[in-house]
């Protein structure tokens, strides 16, 4: 699953050579409304500052409570939304800036795995016209003739019985509608898929056999993921590198094993220790750490450490002095002023 | 309780797929829409209500016209073999009347719904898709409208007519019938544009008018039509009240509110003159709502 471990181990985050995607700096910043026409403009934070890299083949975790801004982030890696800052770049170009051809030709690499898989097909579209949609709109793919072929193929691919191409969506589990999803999106023979929880509509039962087939669909197309989900579990099976967010900001970032087993920030123990099935390497439980309070507002965001108010850790120094990423390893940063000491507990 | 479930329990143990009671099948699921008795009985009404409208002479056999073989000797005259509706005050035969009296309601309540389903789409649907400054303009032009009541704004302009036929109603009730169709068609609209398939489309990287094409256009279309099939009835009942009270057709017409206002001042000498026109309006109206209720059961792929 995993890139030759060489690679990984010789790369530090977010200055690997030649990375498939890259953020850079990227900040989302919504207008609150406003009731009356006057006194200063809010705004929500939900990306503020985030700098993130995917390498080819390789899959990105992305982890956090509800609110951190990782369902934004997958919108605006894929383009969906255009930053307020920042840059996306896709092998090296801003996808915000592409026009005409290039434009297409990243459209066909970059794609996105929905939540909710109902709701991401056309309840009037067949099995059959939602494959085929890509191959509609980018007609110089493959002509008219292999088409039909080209859909059971790729129906085949994801599982599904090529028969029931002219079926609709809601004839479908939410299992299967997922899989079409994914059908759609890897049609194109894209590099880059962007999983936005692509498991959590659906059933236990039904979630590892979708995580199943992102594993068997990178080794034999080649994808990147970028894979965000709140089952840690899953994420730890799935990634190679896992990045933890909170209010907007990626806060650990590191090699899957180094950042669940040797974690670099408090809030990513904390959010570790509230899945007590997920042992250490060695099978030692966590210590359970209850984190007080909600998430503070993005709006308006605590000062100097954003985790300062709810950390159990927090000192002086963490409410004026916002932490810069201290690196634990070639491949493991954190922006925490103690990482040193969390990661060696 | 434990004596049910062991052989079952075995059963699966052995490898043979368990049995169980054949579920019951969901009502919505029987058989083609067409074979189910609502859409059939009222798939019927509207038929043969469209037939009577369009060729009433095929119904009338007691004379090609209405006011064909009239008798003033015999008026208000029950039902009779010869006649089978009876007779009216005129001494004309009444069935020939009532089937001729279809056309004009049918003909208000499908020119008046097609009219505001024609508005409702376009305007709906660019106060949906464009937002902004076309959206406030369209919103706010429905909601002056909406003020004005609606069987209150169609008398107004009714009144500026002295003789009035099928046009002049159909121009009344046109002019107040829309906004609640501009309004559903634009919510659906917006709704629909932005669900995750249409997302999914553009990051596939279709074009504008593709995804208006082939996602918004046909997940907003149906439920208006739907939506105005409903409103054929409301708008026909609207016609016939307002002939009723005198306000709609005038007399060289033949309607059915006509014949009910004429069969007004009768009730207790010719009752009959006031039952039939009552009951062809009361079947057409009602054959209307059930079509446009199994048409819609039939659209919304969610409510199967």
């Amino acid at each position: 699953m995993s890139l030759p471990e060489a690679t990984i181990q010789n790369g530090t985050p977010g200055r690997a050579a030649a990375p498939l995607m890259e953020m850079q700096g990227i900040k989302q910043h919504y207008p609150v409304h406003r009731h009356l026409p006057i006194g200063p403009q809010k705004v929500v934070k939900a990306l503020d500052g985030v700098d993130l890299d995917v390498r080819p083949g390789e899959t990105m975790g992305v982890i956090g409570e509800s609110g951190c801004g990782k369902s934004t982030l997958a919108r605006v890696m894929s383009g969906l939304e255009k930053p307020t800052e920042g840059r996306v770049l896709f092998r090296g170009q801003d996808i915000n800036e592409l026009k005409g051809a290039e434009k297409r030709e990243m459209r066909r690499n970059i794609q996105l795995i929905f939540q909710d898989p109902f709701s991401s097909l056309n309840p009037r579209m067949t099995v059959e016209e939602l494959v085929g949609e890509p191959f509609a709109i980018h007609s110089e793919i493959e002509p008219r003739a292999g088409r039909r072929n080209k859909i059971r193929e790729l129906l085949e691919l994801v599982g599904l019985n090529p028969d029931h191409a002219d079926r609709y969506p809601h004839n479908f589990s939410g299992g299967q509608q997922q899989r079409i999803g994914i059908a759609r999106g890897i049609a194109l023979n894209p590099k880059m898929l962007i999983c936005d929880e692509p498991v959590s509509a659906l059933d236990v039962s039904v979630r590892a056999q979708i995580v199943n087939l992102l594993d068997t669909l990178q080794k034999e197309l080649g994808l990147s993921y970028l894979f965000i989900a709140h089952d840690l579990q899953i994420v730890r099976h799935i990634s190679d590198r896992v990045a933890t967010m909170y209010l907007g900001k990626v806060v650990e970032l590191g090699r899957y094993d180094e950042v669940y087993d040797r974690t670099g920030h408090p809030y990513t123990q904390a959010l570790l220790s509230a899945a007590p099935e997920l042992r250490k390497n060695d099978g030692a439980d966590r210590e359970r750490i209850v984190l007080q309070g909600d998430p503070p507002s993005p709006i308006d965001p605590p000062s100097g450490c954003r985790f300062h108010t709810r950390c159990p850790l927090a000192q002086a120094m963490c409410v004026d002095q916002e932490p810069e990423p201290v690196e634990i390893s070639g491949t493991h940063a954190a922006r925490c002023h103690f990482a040193d000491t969390v990661s060696a507990q | 309780m434990s004596q049910t479930t062991e052989p079952t329990a075995s059963a699966v143990a052995a490898g043979e797929p368990a049995t169980f009671p054949p579920r019951r099948r969901k009502k919505t699921n029987r058989g083609p829409i067409w074979l189910r008795p609502r859409f059939l009985i009222s798939g019927t009404i509207v038929a043969l209500m469209l037939l009577m409208a369009a060729f009433p002479q095929l119904f009338a056999g007691f004379g090609s016209d209405p006011n064909a073989n009239c008798n003033v000797m015999e008026t208000n005259q029950a039902p009779s073999s010869e006649h089978i509706f009876g007779v009216d005050i005129q001494g004309c035969d009444y069935y020939t009347n009532v089937i001729y009296g279809a056309r004009a309601s049918i003909l208000v309540g499908i020119v008046v719904t097609a009219i505001s389903f024609v508005v409702a789409a376009i305007l709906g649907a660019l106060a949906g898709y464009f937002g902004g400054w076309v959206d406030v303009i369209i919103s706010r032009a429905c909601d002056m409208a909406f003020g004005l009541p609606f069987i209150l704004a169609a008398i107004v302009v009714l009144q500026l007519f002295s003789e009035r036929t099928v046009w002049t109603v159909i121009f009344a009730l046109a002019l107040f019938n829309w906004p609640g169709g501009v309004r559903f068609m634009r919510s659906s609209v917006m709704e629909v544009r932005n669900r995750e398939y249409v997302q999914a489309s553009m990051l596939l990287g279709a074009s504008k008018t593709r995804i208006i094409k082939s996602h918004i256009i046909p997940n907003s279309l149906t439920p208006l039509l739907v939506l105005q099939t409903l409103g054929v009835g409301g708008v026909i009942s609207a016609e016939a009240g307002l002939t009723f009270i005198g306000i709609g057709l005038t007399p060289p017409s033949v309607s059915w509110g006509l014949q009910l206002a004429a069969a007004r001042d009768y009730i207790s000498a010719a009752p009959h003159l006031l039952v039939f026109p009552a009951l062809f309006l009361t079947l057409t109206v009602l054959g209307f709502v059930l079509f446009g209720e199994a048409l819609r059961d039939e659209f919304d792929p969610k409510g199967k």
